[in-house]
């Protein structure tokens, strides 16, 4: 069976985007070897309701299991669930390689005993394999990977496709857990989600970052201030930024921190470090300010302006303003 | 507590790399290496716990060619008592054989915890610690940014895409470490003495079939040069025209 499995991802009763992103690379894969994609929704009960959404997307069958068990992420009920599912005949499964994907994904694999290309930033179909782009060394290189076998399982780094509407009126069907979502060792006890209305760093479109040249945590507002004159804008930061406790540690951006591809990265007195540059070197557009001109960010900024960011940001952030205004 | 932490040799990232003659790694001459940073951060945390439970035995586990002997010195002049080396001709891109040669040599050993980094810097799978935990029949808890133990159970804080998580777990268990649980310690020059004193135990790596293999590595398009538009808020207008016209973001 040419079928595809993609694990739709849903908080707090809501789908995530990433769950349409990997609804449309299941849809690629099923589509160049004419099968269905089936999205698995898991979550309390009444999130039956959101499975209408994943047709939007182009999932074909939407298998949805609801429980009480589910309404918090429960990744060993999940992975319990999915690797049955996948038992009964797949020859792929799409994961987002979000932080709840990464922690599902290799515990599908390994009780399958499968194959997982895992944060792929593409994938294709080679004959009876699995073939994606995986960025290693920190992005510096990229791998060509292949999986072999049925189910080959891959998780899609966020933002990395553009989900993509094929609609169609899925066909629902409800599922059973397999065994007592309630008997999970691991247990989440609470989820803290920030502020309301705050985009995240993976969905935004555009980032507005700042450093240690913001010299202390009130100074962000000027970032901030930035940020919502593009109207549709996150904000992220250094690692000196979270070390210091200037920002919290979900906004770190780097090596050890998230990896984004906003169109429009503006570093705000950040130096470019290697282990900085790691995470945003996938922006389309960089811009940085930095009164330094001889700062390593400037060797990857397509637009950089050399200057203190206490006079330049306010300045930018009001042209932003009217430009967005007039525009 | 008896605790595993798996430790990886990776090159060191600011290393210039080029593509190896047989064009599916990198090539390793001149590269300078080192303990992937997240996994020094679990030998940090297995260390603190054996001191804290005033008792126990922290267990260094690579898998490897003998130059990760390198890294495992270091994780037993950090303080770890014991060493294993499981032998590989290099180290596999493959997660999930490396999991299984960990798995292999973990199972049945009595493990309180077995600690692993979020993800090494150079594959960057992010995998090896939850498929251990499934092939042991572990709880696991991945990317933790805090833990407490008290009694048996284990409390973890995680962060997800906005938002963070707060998990609880049963011991024993499987951990895989995110930066911000701890800033790990440097050798001391008695730990590094006593280092070399401790034996490293060799055994061949079972690593099982190969499901994933790299067929292909390649640098990533280059990105155009930087350019300096200008400077201080006059360069404004001329940022925002850009913006506006050239990369069309605004
Ligand atoms: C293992 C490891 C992992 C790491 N992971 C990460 C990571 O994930 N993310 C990350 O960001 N870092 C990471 N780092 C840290 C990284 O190496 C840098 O230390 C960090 O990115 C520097 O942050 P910064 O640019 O804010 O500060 P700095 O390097 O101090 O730069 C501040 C910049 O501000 C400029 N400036 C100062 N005042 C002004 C002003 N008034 N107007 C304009 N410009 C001004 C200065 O010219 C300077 O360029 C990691 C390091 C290691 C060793
Ligand atoms: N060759 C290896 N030897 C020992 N531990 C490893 C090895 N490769 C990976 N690990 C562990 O698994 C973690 C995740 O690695 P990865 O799945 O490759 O990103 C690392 O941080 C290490 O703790």
């Amino acid at each position: 069976m040419p079928n595809v499995l993609a694990f739709a991802e849903a908080r707090s009763g809501s789908l995530r985007k990433v769950a349409f992103e990997a609804v449309t690379a299941a849809r690629q894969i099923a589509d160049a070897r004419g099968g269905e994609v089936h999205a698995v929704l898991v979550g309390a009960p009444g999130i039956a309701a959101r499975a209408a959404e994943l047709g939007q997307y182009g999932a074909d069958v939407v298998v949805v299991v609801e429980h009480a068990g589910f309404a918090q992420y429960n990744p060993e009920a999940t992975a319990a669930l999915l690797a049955e599912r996948l038992g009964s005949g797949y020859d792929a499964a799409v994961f987002s390689a979000s932080a709840q994907g990464k922690d599902l994904a290799p515990r599908v694999a390994a009780k399958l005993g499968v194959g997982l290309a895992s944060d792929v930033v593409d994938v294709r179909v080679d004959g009876d394999a699995l073939v994606a782009t995986h960025p290693v060394n920190i992005g510096k290189v990229m791998a060509t990977v292949r999986v072999a076998g049925s189910p080959a399982l891959v998780s899609i780094r966020p933002a990395a496709i553009t989900a993509a509407p094929a609609p169609r009126e899925a066909r629902v069907e409800t599922a059973q857990p397999s065994g007592d979502p309630g008997a999970s060792r691991v247990k989440v006890v609470e989820l803290r989600e920030g502020g309301k209305g705050t985009l995240d760093l993976g969905e935004a479109q555009v980032i507005v970052s700042g450093g240690r040249g913001l010299k202390s945590k009130e100074n962000f507002s000027l970032v901030e201030g930035l940020a919502s004159a593009f109207g549709n804008a996150a904000v992220g930061a250094t690692r000196a930024v979270t070390d210091d406790g200037w920002r919290p540690h979900t906004e770190q951006i780097g090596q050890t921190g998230r990896t984004v591809s906003p169109n429009l990265y503006i570093a705000v007195g950040i130096s470019g470090a290697i282990q900085h540059l790691a995470g945003l070197r996938t922006s389309k557009t960089i811009v940085a300010i930095n009164k330094d001109k001889d700062a390593p960010i400037f060797r990857i900024a397509d637009y950089g302006i050399v200057g203190d960011v206490f006079e330049v940001v306010p300045a930018l952030t009001e042209a932003v303003r009217e430009a967005r205004k007039n525009g | 507590m008896k605790i595993a932490v798996c430790v990886k040799r990776v090159p060191d990232m600011e290393a210039r790399f080029k593509i190896a003659a047989d064009g599916t790694s990198i090539d390793e001459t001149g590269l300078k290496f080192d303990m992937n940073d997240f996994d020094s951060w679990a030998v940090e945390a297995a260390l603190q716990l054996k001191e804290k439970a005033g008792q126990g035995e922290v267990t260094v586990l690579s898998v490897g060619p003998d130059a990760v002997q390198e890294t495992i010195r270091k994780a037993l002049s950090m303080g770890a008592d014991r060493a294993v080396q499981l032998k590989t001709d290099r180290i596999p891109f493959d997660g999930f054989a490396i999991a299984r040669a960990i798995s292999a040599e973990l199972s049945g050993g009595g493990y309180d915890l077995v600690l692993f980094g979020k993800q090494s810097a150079d594959s960057s799978n992010g995998v090896v610690g939850a498929m251990v935990a499934e092939l042991l029949g572990l709880p696991c808890v991945t990317a933790i940014r805090s833990l407490d133990i008290q009694n048996g159970t284990g409390r973890a804080e995680r962060s997800l895409e906005g938002a963070d998580e707060v998990v609880e777990f049963p011991l024993p268990a499987v951990l895989t470490i995110d930066e911000g649980l701890n800033q790990a310690r440097y050798p001391s020059l008695k730990g590094i003495m006593a280092a070399k004193k401790k034996p490293i135990e060799q055994k061949p790596a079972q690593l099982g079939d190969v499901t994933v293999t790299v067929s292909a590595m390649e640098m990533p398009p280059e990105r155009a040069a930087g350019r300096i538009i200008g400077e201080g808020a006059g360069a404004v207008p001329e940022l925002v025209r850009l913006l506006q016209t050239e990369a069309k973001v605004l």
